[in-house]
């Protein structure tokens, strides 16, 4: 067997498995070239460091009705509004067949009062307008994007203009009825 | 042409190992260049030498900058205030970018005025394309580095783009971002590929001065050449007028360095960038607004596809159509000087960019005398643009009758009296 196996076959045999050996070492090196690129291409991902960010504690207790507090979680703005009734209300009012990115106000909260998402538009990541008293705050009432005009309801729900979806709630939890952990 | 005779005997010696003194004689010397060339073909060196201004500035501007998110505005504000010329060297690459993209644009109307495009030079056209995308990449990521508010927020709204693509969308922002938004790993790899993008771009003209020089300049007249009579040597006479066209492009773009420095900049981005407030009203440099404003045109969904991702296919759309134009412009001939109705398409068509660039430097919701939206003027202008090459291009090589060709180069030229 293996003194047959090392003989050269007829000419025709020898031709093929040249072709053989060209394809299976074409497709070595072409798997090796790819396998060899990943690194670069993976090395602009996230570093281990930059995905070990910490989560971010917020302290609610402050937060009067009606006010809106910024808080930086990965680098990004996280709005976190106590809601009053009147805009609890608006919220919850809205038909689902009114929204552009149909979702009930009781999915994007864990407690009615407390609003909690991430403050990037979800158009072209600018950050919207509404979380000082004298902003504007768009035709819904919640926020507006100043860079190509979304507006946003008081459940953070895209109502008018450019972006395709709500503002992102993140993940949290209630740590006690007035501290909360984002991330 | 016939190989030189080099007398000096270095000269020689180096010349019939490397016949680099043979190839510049021969494309800088004897070149034979059509005689009718008008001040439009200055453009193209022009577009040539500031990009060698701007390697040269952008070199010794590095020596002093630092990409890092908490150095990089103070290390500008330093190079403006205490390095020796600093504001100079950073004013003549600050503007250079405008004076290259509106060398580059008036080069680019200049061949679709004059057909350059076409056959044989469809490639030579293609390449200039590709050089005029690594040019928005560079002139994008360089207006990043000096980390102001417009920096911070440009770099935001651009790389979000990608977000628009199906499926992997957020993965590739995160992957061109190395993190959550953009920080200082963004800052970083934009410096690095800041500084590696011009030597691209360097290849391509290569690219570009290689494919000319095999079929020549196109000319005003659009005729191919047909006998040594229609040229001329490229120097001295085109050297010359290069040279002239050079004084007066540099005493404009030098007007704006000494005098006007930050006329093309925005006021926002001598605030260092902040991620938490973006600024009220966010634009591109002058030389990327039409692009902006066919990106906010599309409001609207087509079928299932969102229109944020109809408006970014629809920006990339407007420049890779130029890539098609040989092909979509079937007719035979080239100058407008001879096509009277192409001629008047492009004179709208350059309108409508205009119009493209005012809409876009204006707010997305903005009106003109508080009647007409600027939206809808927008959405109408970006329609003409692709109409243009999609509708109106091909169908005018079909009906238009076009006047008829001079006969030659010289004879159009040399006949006295005859037309320009």
């Amino acid at each position: 067997m293996t003194a047959t196996a090392t003989t050269a076959g007829p000419l025709d045999d020898g031709k093929s498995r040249r072709d053989f050996l060209l394809i299976a070492t074409s497709t070595v090196g072409a798997v090796g070239t790819a396998l060899a690129v990943w690194p670069l291409v993976d090395s602009m991902n996230p570093a281990a460091d930059v995905l070990a960010l910490a989560s971010t504690e917020v302290d609610l207790s402050a937060i009067q009705q009606g006010q809106s507090i910024t808080v930086v979680w990965r680098g990004k703005p996280v709005f976190v509004r106590h809601r009053t009734a009147a805009e609890i209300k608006a919220a919850e009012a809205t038909a689902l067949s009114e929204l552009i990115d149909p979702q009930p106000d009781k999915a994007r909260v864990k407690k009615p009062q407390w609003l909690v998402m991430v403050g990037v538009c979800t158009h072209l990541g600018c950050i919207p307008l509404g979380q000082k008293a004298n902003d504007l705050k768009g035709d819904y009432g919640g926020w507006f994007c100043p860079c190509h005009g979304s507006h946003y309801d008081t459940a953070g729900r895209i109502r008018k203009g450019p972006a395709p979806q709500n503002l992102a709630v993140p993940d949290y939890q209630f740590l006690s009825d007035t501290v909360i952990r984002i991330g | 042409m016939a190989a030189v005779q080099w007398k000096n005997p270095v000269i020689k010696w180096i010349d019939y190992r490397l016949p680099i003194f043979t190839m510049v004689h021969h494309d800088l010397v004897d070149y034979p260049t059509p005689r009718n060339l008008n001040y439009w073909w200055n453009f193209g060196s022009l577009a040539g030498i500031t990009l060698v201004i701007m390697v040269l500035t952008g070199i010794f501007l590095a020596m002093y900058y630092t990409p890092h998110v908490d150095y990089a505005f103070e290390s500008v504000e330093r190079i403006m205030r205490d390095v020796n010329y600093g504001w100079l060297i950073r004013y003549l690459h600050m503007n250079g970018g405008s004076m290259f993209f509106l060398a580059v644009y008036i080069h680019v109307f200049r061949g679709l005025y004059f057909g350059s495009y076409k056959a044989p030079r469809e490639l030579l056209w293609i390449i200039g394309v590709f050089i005029l995308l690594a040019m928005m990449a560079t002139a994008f990521m360089g207006y990043v580095l000096p980390w102001g508010q417009m920096s911070f927020w440009a770099a935001t709204v651009i790389t979000n783009l990608f977000s628009a693509v199906p499926l992997v969308g957020e993965a590739i922002v995160r992957w061109l971002w190395g993190g959550f938004t953009v920080d200082n790993p963004t800052l970083n790899r934009f410096y690095a590929l800041h500084f590696l993008l011009p030597f691209v771009i360097l290849g391509l003209v290569g690219l570009h001065m290689w494919a000319l020089h095999v079929h020549k300049s196109n000319n005003p007249l659009g005729i191919d050449i047909k006998s040594p009579s229609d040229t001329i040597p490229f120097h001295p006479y085109y050297t010359a007028k290069d040279m002239y066209g050079l004084g007066i492009f540099m005493t404009v773009y030098l007007f704006f360095v000494f005098f006007a420095p930050n006329f093309f900049g925005e006021p926002d981005n001598y605030i260092k960038a902040n991620s938490l407030v973006t600024p009220a009203h966010i634009v591109p440099e002058w030389y990327l607004l039409p692009y902006y404003a066919i990106l906010r045109a599309i409001t609207f969904d087509i079928w299932f596809i969102p229109a944020k991702l109809i408006g970014v296919i629809a920006m990339f759309a407007s420049i890779l159509i130029l890539v098609l134009l040989p092909w979509l412009d079937r007719s035979p001939v080239r100058s407008a000087r001879f096509r009277p109705l192409y001629k008047q398409f492009f004179w709208l068509f350059f309108v409508d960019c205009l119009i493209l660039g005012w809409v876009g430097a204006n707010p997305p919701d903005a009106m003109l005398m508080g009647k007409i939206s600027l939206l809808v003027i927008g959405q109408l202008a970006t329609l003409y643009y692709f109409a243009f090459f999609l509708v109106i291009v091909p169908l005018l090589g079909i009906f238009e009758r076009p006047k008829p060709l001079p006969e030659s180069i010289s004879a159009a030229v040399l006949k006295p009296g005859a037309a320009e």
